[in-house]
């Protein structure tokens, strides 16, 4: 159905792609692989028009195309979904469907002639959406599908997906997976990107790895497993699981009572939380992205304060319920953020420069006379100990953040807040985007700095991850901690169920 | 490497300016060799042409300056342009006020009085900001109005000389000298002119000592930015502001603080205009010093070096007009605006080659 041959794109220095070649056969789901900047979506974007090849050819139906821009792609059949939706939240389902290709005349728009279409389309592949709701009541899941939809009403044969279930329950990507099946039963075929290896397994037909911008395997599904898939995504053989001895806890670190935040806009978004976290044990928070996580943590760090926060917050049977980040950190509070872009990085800042993000103001980053005056050679020795000791690649200090892999980037985070000796750590998405060699190595730093007795408040979108790492698993649901349970006797099904608001039914 | 990357845009931009320039002036009927001969020639002659380059170029040091820091801070000061009316009267209302004082005392306090109530309006929009997230950029402008309504006011009732039809204030420094002495009257408020000490250098020229506080405010801004906690700081703020709030620092006080530096910064055009040049406050002084200043740090890349060169580059251009407008047959002086804007739209379409918007990829973003 579409080939890709010999494709090699350039971006200025890097080479994205590298003679690669996909063959994806009409009617199956074809599963992308490979760790970030393998070169995965470009590949893929080169096929929706987004990017074009230095060189190389695209062939649709054994047929070689120029796709030079989307709406070359979209004649041909070719729909794609990005991993960040592309919807105006304020339009319905229609309006968002309809948008760039309305129907009717130039002055009138026939809507109800697109919603009858659109119904038509979402029973057909079991999409359960209505056509008249606005978008921004929809639930992810359901925008996710709203996005399927608008590729199949311009007629899409093949859909590309970019990394669909980031966002997802694990309910949610059972069901939209279903939907995968069904698309397939129709005769459509899927282009999935992903680097969760477990879902390649469960969904897909053929495999395609990439690494370093080149196709380094070509295999069936059935005929692979998740040891092998890894090994040709890394390069070497890689632990899939964390090993971890069990926690020694000690005394209690930090103590939440009654925790609350109303946002600006009134909505409550933390809402009477209460829990402990000890010395030496990893907590770990589950819960569908946006139930309150970011607040949580953001709380803590003293980054969101009172009169926004109400309840009171105890570090080491002290109230810090009053403290800002900067004293909060100076207690012993290290906070990894979850959007290392967003929070956690400078990044036309040098790395020697964001090593020293928080203690700027302090030895060893300052001094001489009343401690003003930045010392470039103790910064620069701290930021290659950093370097050093969390595999920050390439080992330049003075290289901005901005051109390290997210991988390199989150080490350099994790080795700067590791390098604080917290006593507590608060630690959000430590992994997303992160390849997985970078994720072996980042899982067994939290372990070692659990193992120290060190107290780690962790939250995942990943479930699989808080469930390995953790030593008790909180739930959170719309701001509340709605239930606890033990990681090692709760399966990721019964989580995922209380993650959205239902009850385990020995409850 | 870094350096030369980011030198090669504005120098790209203000050749490609001369090219444009140079063609109006052929369609305009006269020589472009000959036109930009005489505008650089007249600017660097010695020592007129140097003189008054380096005196027009010194308010552009000090504006272009204080937009450099409150960009790095991540905002846009508009207000340069009311931060020095308001310090350049300050300034004269202090030399007015304690005329009497010696000179050791009355120039540094009025020195000190230029600083302090250029920090003081700069750091208006920088509090509102902080306190109510309301944006410095509309701020500075309307304070540009108020500040030059206020200072007018001022004047006319309270500091203009009796049945003087111009709108200024009266001389600084003591007036009242003994018979005989008049070669010292305000003395004690002037500060030296460059002939004064160095050798061969006329003293008609007005370039002053002012100057030697521009180059030295280029030097102790690099300073304040790049080492000191205080400018990593600002510049954090300017950078990632929710970064910098993850590291601690207060976005807030980032804000304040750099627009007071930026506020004292341009407020020491006062300085140069008032202590060194005309010795009294009047309106219109300004030949829009602080929005200049603006195009002059876009040029300099808001980097304090950058900014050195960039106003001497427009200290040139303002210098040689007079000569093209005088010398050539057709062209007009307005030929240095042409320039000026050509080089600020080059410089500024530098954002489609870019960071994200580069389709050749063939510059990366950097430091400095």
């Amino acid at each position: 159905m579409l080939e890709l041959r010999n494709i090699t794109k350039r971006f200025g220095d890097v080479l994205a792609n590298d003679h690669v070649n996909v063959s994806v056969r009409p009617g199956t789901i074809h599963a992308i692989v490979g760790e970030n900047g393998a070169g995965k979506s470009t590949a893929m974007r080169i096929a929706y028009g987004f990017y074009t090849a230095d060189s190389g050819e695209i062939a649709v139906d054994g047929t070689v195309r120029q796709i030079n821009t989307p709406h070359d792609a979209i004649a041909l059949g070719i729909g794609m979904v990005h991993q960040h939706f592309m919807l105006v939240e304020t339009m319905t389902v229609a309006e968002n469907i309809v948008l760039g290709a309305e129907p009717g005349t130039t002055a009138s728009l026939d809507l109800n002639k697109a919603a009858k279409k659109i119904r038509a389309l979402s029973d057909e592949f079991k999409l359960a959406i209505d056509p008249n709701a606005v978008v921004e009541n929809l639930s992810v899941g359901q925008q996710q599908r709203v996005e399927l939809l608008k590729a199949l009403y311009r007629q899409a044969r093949l859909l590309i997906l970019d990394e669909p279930t980031a966002v997802l329950t694990p309910q949610e990507v059972e069901e939209f997976f279903a939907i995968l099946r069904g698309m397939r039963e129709q005769g459509k075929t899927v282009v999935i990107i992903t680097h969760k290896l477990s879902e390649v397994l469960a969904i897909s037909d053929d495999v395609t790895v990439m690494r370093d911008g080149r196709v380094v395997g070509e295999v069936k599904t059935a005929e692979t497993n998740a040891a092998e898939l890894a090994r040709m995504m890394v390069g070497r053989d890689v632990l899939l699981r964390i090993e971890k001895p069990d926690a020694r806890t000690g005394t209690t670190v930090l103590s939440v009572r009654e925790l609350s935040m109303v946002a600006a806009d009134k909505t409550r978004r933390l809402d009477n939380i209460s829990f402990e976290v000890r010395a030496g044990e990893i907590v770990g928070i589950a819960g569908v992205e946006g139930n309150g996580q970011t607040e949580l943590i953001e709380a803590l760090a003293g980054l969101l304060l009172p009169p926004a926060v109400s309840g009171a917050t105890d570090f080491e049977g002290r109230n810090i319920t009053g403290l800002d980040a900067r004293r909060r950190k100076e207690l012993g509070i290290a906070h990894i953020p979850e959007d290392r872009h967003r929070r956690g990085l400078l990044l036309d800042f040098d790395l020697a420069e964001n090593s020293i993000l928080g203690v700027h103001y302090r030895r060893p980053a300052v001094a001489h006379f009343g401690n003003v005056w930045l010392d470039e050679g103790a910064i620069r020795k701290h930021a290659e100990q950093v370097i050093k000791d969390f595999d920050v690649r390439p080992a330049n200090p003075d290289l901005p953040a901005r051109s390290l892999s997210g991988g390199n980037q989150q080490k350099l985070i994790i080795g700067r807040e590791f390098d604080l000796k917290p006593k507590l750590l608060l630690v959000s998405q430590p992994t997303r985007g992160v390849d997985i060699g970078a994720i072996e190595f980042i899982h067994r730093k939290l372990v070692a700095l659990r193992d120290e007795g060190c107290a780690v408040l962790l939250v995942s979108a990943e479930l699989e991850e808080v469930t390995a790492l953790a030593d008790r698993l909180l739930v959170i649901y719309h701001g509340k901690i709605v239930s606890e349970v033990d990681p090692k006797s709760t399966t990721n099904e019964e989580i995922g169920l209380l993650m959205t608001g239902g009850k385990l039914s020995n409850e | 490497m870094r350096l030369l990357r980011e030198l090669l845009f504005p120098l790209l931009a203000v050749v490609a300016a001369f090219i444009v320039g140079g063609i109006i002036v052929l369609l305009i009927g006269d020589d472009p060799i000959q036109t930009y001969r005489l505008l650089i020639g007249s600017a660097l002659s010695w020592p007129d042409g140097i003189g008054y380059t380096l005196f027009y170029a010194t308010p552009l040091i000090f504006t272009g300056l204080a937009v450099a820091v409150a960009f790095r801070c991540g905002l846009l000061n508009i207000g340069a342009e009311g931060q020095l009316y308001i310090a350049a009267f300050v300034t004269a209302w202090v030399g007015i006020t304690f005329a009497n004082l010696s000179g050791w005392l009355l120039i540094p306090l009025a020195c000190f009085a230029a600083i302090f109530s250029g920090a003081v309006w700069g750091a208006i929009p920088g509090v509102l900001k902080a306190k109510f997230g309301s944006h410095e950029v509309i701020n500075t402008i309307m304070l540009n109005f108020i500040a030059i309504a206020l200072v007018s006011y001022f004047t006319q009732y309270y500091f203009k000389a009796k049945g003087d039809p111009i709108m200024q204030t009266g001389l600084i420094g003591r007036q009242d000298v003994p018979a005989g002495m008049e070669a010292l009257k305000g003395l004690n408020a002037h500060i030296p002119r460059m002939g004064t000490f160095v050798h061969g250098f006329p003293e008609r020229i007005p370039l002053n000592i002012a100057f030697i506080f521009a180059l030295l405010a280029c030097v102790l801004v690099y300073i304040f930015l790049w080492r000191t906690k205080w400018g990593y700081a600002i510049r954090a703020t300017g950078a990632n502001p929710l970064a910098a709030e993850y590291g601690g620092i207060s976005v807030k006080k980032q804000i304040v603080l750099a627009m007071a530096v930026s506020g004292g910064l341009a407020g020491m055009v006062a300085i140069n205009e008032v202590l060194g040049y005309r010795y009294r406050f009047y309106e219109g002084f300004s030949p829009q010093y602080g929005f200049t200043g603006i195009a002059v740090a876009l040029l300099g890349r808001n980097h304090p070096f950058g900014v050195l060169i960039a106003a001497i580059f427009f200290g040139a251009l303002t210098r040689g007009q007079l000569f093209v407008d005088i010398f050539t047959q057709h062209v007009s002086k307005d030929l240095v605006l042409v320039i000026q804007g050509v080089v600020i739209l080059f410089v500024a379409a530098e954002v489609l080659f870019r960071g994200p918007f580069s389709r050749w990829g063939l510059l990366k973003r950097s430091k400095i």
